[in-house]
C-alpha cells in the first residue's frame, strides 16, 4: 500500500510517503488509520483526532467504511485551505 | 479547462482565449484569489501552498465538470498555483462563460466555494512568530453547502 501524508500530519508522522503492508485483517480506511496509530508516536499524535484527518483512496476522497487493498494509493491530509 | 502552476498568469489573457471566436458567450464572470497581508491580527509575511499533484488535478477536473453539468456554460476555466507566495501575488483564477449573466455568476461563485473545501491545497503561512497551517474555515463549509442539492 502506498500511503501519503500531507501538510502538518507529514510533519507529526515525519515522513511525506512510504510503502507499507497493512496485516491481511486490514479493509476499510478505518482499519487503515487504526493500523496507522498503532506503528508508533508519530502517527499516533497525527491521527489523535479524527475529526482533522480526511482520507484520500486513489486520489478521490473515501469514508471510513469505504474498501481499501493493499494496491491502493491511501493519502491522509487536514481539511483543504485552498483557494 | 484546469491548470495547476508555480507560475503567475495572466489575468487579461487568460480572460480573453476563455471566450475568444464564441460568440454564443453574452457575458463572463471570474473570480481571483490573492494572499492577504493580515490573517487573524497576524502579519503574513508570505505563504507556501502546498498541493497533492495526482489528486489536484482530478479534483479540480470534477468541481469544472459538475458545474458545466448544472449550468449551461459556454467556457470555464480553473488556475491554481502552488509553492511559495507573497501578500498581492495571485492564488487562483476561476471564470465562467454564458449565454446569460445569471448562469456565468452562480457557476463561479459555485467553483471558488467548492473548490475551497474540495481541491487538495494546504496553506502554510510565515508569520514573525513562525509559520503555521491555517485551519479550514466553518465559513468555507457553509459557503460550500449551500449548493448542495
Amino acid at each position: 500500500m502506498k500511503l501519503l501524508y500531507f501538510s502538518w500530519l507529514r510533519e507529526k508522522i515525519g515522513i511525506a510517503e512510504e510503502d507499507a503492508l497493512p496485516p491481511e485483517s486490514v479493509t476499510t480506511v478505518a482499519e487503515v488509520l487504526g493500523w496507522l496509530k498503532s506503528r508508533g508516536s508519530g502517527y499516533e499524535t497525527a491521527l489523535a483526532d479524527l475529526s482533522l484527518v480526511r482520507v484520500a483512496v486513489n486520489q478521490s476522497y473515501a469514508k471510513l467504511d469505504d474498501p481499501v487493498g493493499p494496491e491502493d494509493e491511501v493519502a491522509l491530509f487536514p481539511p483543504v485551505t485552498g483557494g | 479547462m484546469i491548470r495547476v502552476q508555480e507560475n503567475d498568469f495572466d489575468i487579461g489573457a487568460e480572460l480573453e482565449s476563455l471566450v475568444k471566436q464564441n460568440h454564443k458567450v453574452g457575458g463572463f464572470c471570474s473570480f481571483v484569489g490573492l494572499v492577504r497581508d493580515m490573517a487573524d491580527n497576524e502579519s503574513i509575511g508570505a505563504m507556501t501552498l502546498e498541493h497533492y499533484p495526482a489528486m489536484t488535478e482530478k479534483a479540480l477536473a470534477k468541481i469544472d465538470d459538475e458545474a458545466n453539468t448544472r449550468w449551461p456554460l459556454e467556457a470555464s476555466l480553473i488556475i491554481h498555483r502552488f509553492g511559495r507566495l507573497e501578500p498581492g501575488d495571485r492564488i487562483v483564477l476561476v471564470a465562467t462563460a454564458a449565454a446569460h449573466r445569471q448562469d456565468a455568476f452562480e457557476a463561479c461563485q459555485f467553483l471558488i466555494d467548492w473548490l475551497k473545501t474540495q481541491a487538495p491545497f494546504w496553506k502554510l503561512e510565515e508569520t514573525k512568530e513562525g509559520s503555521h497551517w491555517v485551519a479550514a474555515r466553518d465559513s468555507d463549509d457553509q459557503a460550500a453547502q449551500r449548493w448542495d442539492k
